[in-house]
C-alpha cells in the first residue's frame, strides 16, 4: 500500500515581539509560536518529515527573519535548508552546501550546530558537524568553507567518538570581541580561537574524563555543552559527562560547581541573557542510564554562579517521569522575565515563562526531540510589507 | 540505446521532476554513468555519493537486479541500454 502523502504544515504568522521555538526531532522540524505572554503556543510541523533535525537557528540579523533547519536524511545525507517566511516555503541548494572538501577524505555524517555570527558581521555565520570540524561562510550562507585551522589541528586525529558521534556540537561566537569564538567537540572537549579561527587552543584546564587513565588530561574530555552569557561572554557554564563547570575567564580555567545538585551527569546547559549568575541544568542519573533521577523531572538553577542549586519543579512530572533531555534540547530566551524551554526524547516540549519557577507543557507527542532554539521575532513582516506599510502610514499622515 | 536511470521520489525534486533521466554518452560503468548524471542533475548524484565519491550507507544501486555492493561497485559494468535504479535501502529507525 503505498504511503499517504504527509500534508504541509498550516504555517505561522508570528509578529514581531512574539516567541519562536525551533524544535528538532528525530523525524522533522516543528515550530511554536507565542506571543510575549508565553501562556499558550502554537504548534507547526513536522517539516522535513522523516529526517533528524538535530541543528536549527534563528537569523534576525541585518533585517532578515530567516530560520536555518539542518535536515538529515538517513538515505540522502544531511544539508542545510532555510526559510525566509517562517516555514510557508524553504530553500535546499540543488546541491548541498556544506561538503568537505574532497583532500579532506571525510564525509559528512550531519550539522550538529548552526551559529549565526556577531550581530556586527550579519553574513557571517558558522556550523558545527560530525565528523567534529567547523564549517562557515562570510556571505549568509551561499558558500561554505572549512575551517582550516581547527581540521589541521594537531589533537583532531586524537578525538574519540562518543555515543552520539565524533560531533562538534557547540559553537560560541564572543558578542563581544572579534575573532573570539568557543567551540566544544565530543570528545576531544573545549578550544578557542582568539584569531578569527587560524589557531585554536585547548581549553579544558580543571574539566574531568573519567573515562580515560588520566582523569584530567590536556584533551579528550567529553564535553556536553557550554552556555555563554551574552553580557559578559568571559562567563561559561560546562556541563560534562560527569562535571558541572563554571568559567570566568572564557574558558582558560574551569571550577566545579556540582553543588547540590543530584547527579553532575547531565547534557543540557542554558544561562540567563542577563545575568551571569543565573544558569539552568537539568541532571541525568548517570551515564549508565541517562535518565532523570527518581523518575522525577527537575530543572536546577542557581543564581549565584553555582554556589547552590535549587530543583524547580512547579509544573513538571514528579512521578514516574524518566525522562532524557539531550545537550541542544535546552534554550533560554532573552526576554524579562526570560523563557526557558526545554524538550524530552519522549517528545514534550516543556516551557518556563517565569526563569524556571514554574513549567508548562508547552507540546507533546512530537518524535525524540533534540534541538529546541527559542527566540524573539524581529522582522516578522516581509520587505515588500514593511514598505507597504510604511507607504501607507505616511499616505495617513 | 541509453543507460538510464530511475530516479525515486525523494530526489525527483533534483531531476526536474523526472522519474527517469537518460544520460549523454556511452558510460560503461555505474561511476561513468553517475558523473553523466551529476553534470545534468548535480543534486542527485550528491545525495547518492559521498564527498568522497562513494556511495552512501544507506542507498542502493541496482543494475537491472543487482546490488553493485555485490558485483564491483561504481566500477559494475553498465549494458549499452542498461537502467540504473537508485534505491533507499531499508532503514530508518
Amino acid at each position: 500500500m503505498p504511503a499517504k502523502k504527509i500534508p504541509p504544515p498550516k504555517p505561522l504568522s508570528p509578529r514581531d515581539g512574539d516567541l519562536l521555538v525551533l524544535v528538532g526531532t528525530m523525524k522533522g522540524l516543528f515550530l511554536l509560536r507565542s506571543d510575549r505572554g508565553r501562556r499558550k503556543f502554537q504548534l507547526s510541523g513536522p517539516y522535513f518529515p522523516g529526517s533528524s533535525v538535530y541543528a536549527a537557528a534563528f537569523d534576525s540579523r541585518a533585517g532578515r527573519r530567516r530560520i536555518w533547519a539542518a535536515p538529515s536524511s538517513m538515505h540522502w545525507g544531511a544539508e542545510l535548508c532555510w526559510s525566509d517566511d517562517f516555514g510557508k516555503t524553504w530553500s535546499q541548494p540543488e546541491t548541498p552546501r556544506v561538503r568537505f572538501p574532497e583532500s579532506s577524505g571525510a564525509t559528512l555524517k550531519n550539522i550538529w550546530q548552526i551559529s549565526p555570527g556577531r550581530a556586527d558581521d550579519a553574513d557571517t555565520i558558522f556550523c558545527g558537524v560530525e565528523p567534529s570540524a567547523l564549517f562557515e561562510s562570510g556571505d549568509a550562507g551561499e558558500s561554505w568553507s572549512l575551517n582550516d585551522g581547527l581540521w589541521n589541528h594537531p589533537h583532531r586525529a586524537k578525538w574519540m567518538p562518543g555515543g552520539g558521534g565524533l560531533c562538534l556540537h557547540t559553537v560560541l561566537v564572543d558578542p563581544k570581541r572579534p575573532g573570539r569564538m568557543v567551540v566544544a567537540t565530543s570528545t576531544g572537549g573545549a578550544y578557542r580561537t582568539d584569531d578569527g579561527g587560524r589557531s585554536w587552543n585547548v581549553k579544558n584546564r580543571g574539566v574531568r574524563a573519567e573515562f580515560l587513565p588520566d582523569p584530567h588530561p590536556e584533551f579528550g574530555q567529553c564535553v556536553h555543552k557550554i552556555a555563554q552569557n551574552a553580557t559578559n561572554p568571559d562567563r561559561l557554564f560546562l556541563q560534562n559527562h560527569w562535571g558541572l563547570y563554571r568559567s570566568d575567564d572564557g574558558g582558560d580555567s574551569w571550577n566545579d560547581v556540582a553543588n547540590g545538585v543530584p547527579s553532575d551527569f547531565g547534557f543540557c546547559v542554558g544561562i540567563h541573557p542577563r545575568d551571569p549568575d543565573t544558569a539552568f541544568v537539568l541532571p541525568l542519573h548517570s551515564d549508565g542510564f541517562r535518565c532523570t533521577p527518581d523518575g522525577k523531572l527537575r530543572v536546577y538553577r542557581t543564581k549565584n554562579g553555582g554556589k547552590s542549586w535549587q530543583a524547580m519543579t512547579r509544573g513538571l512530572p514528579q512521578k514516574g517521569a524518566l525522562e532524557t533531555v539531550v545537550r541542544d534540547a535546552m534554550s533560554v530566551d532573552s526576554l524579562d522575565p526570560a523563557g526557558v524551554y526545554f524538550g524530552t526524547r519522549s517528545g514534550r516540549v516543556y516551557a518556563s515563562r517565569d526563569e524556571g519557577r514554574s513549567w508548562k507543557l508547552a507540546a507533546e507527542g512530537l518524535p525524540p526531540i533534540v534541538c529546541v532554539k527559542a527566540a524573539v521575532v524581529a522582522n516578522a513582516r516581509s520587505k515588500a510589507r514593511r514598505a507597504k506599510a510604511a507607504r501607507s502610514r505616511r499616505k495617513a499622515a | 540505446m541509453a543507460v538510464r536511470f530511475l530516479i525515486p521520489g525523494p530526489l525527483q525534486p533534483f531531476s526536474g521532476g523526472l522519474r527517469s533521466v537518460a544520460v549523454d554518452g556511452s558510460p560503461a560503468t555505474v561511476r561513468e554513468a553517475l558523473d553523466a548524471l551529476g553534470a545534468r542533475h548535480p543534486g542527485v548524484r550528491d545525495r547518492v555519493i559521498t564527498e568522497v565519491g562513494e556511495i552512501r550507507p544507506h542507498v542502493n544501486l541496482f543494475v537491472g537486479e543487482e546490488n553493485v555492493r555485490d558485483a564491483r561497485g561504481l566500477d559494475t559494468a553498465v549494458p549499452a541500454d542498461g537502467e540504473i535504479a537508485i534505491l533507499p535501502a531499508v532503514s530508518g529507525g
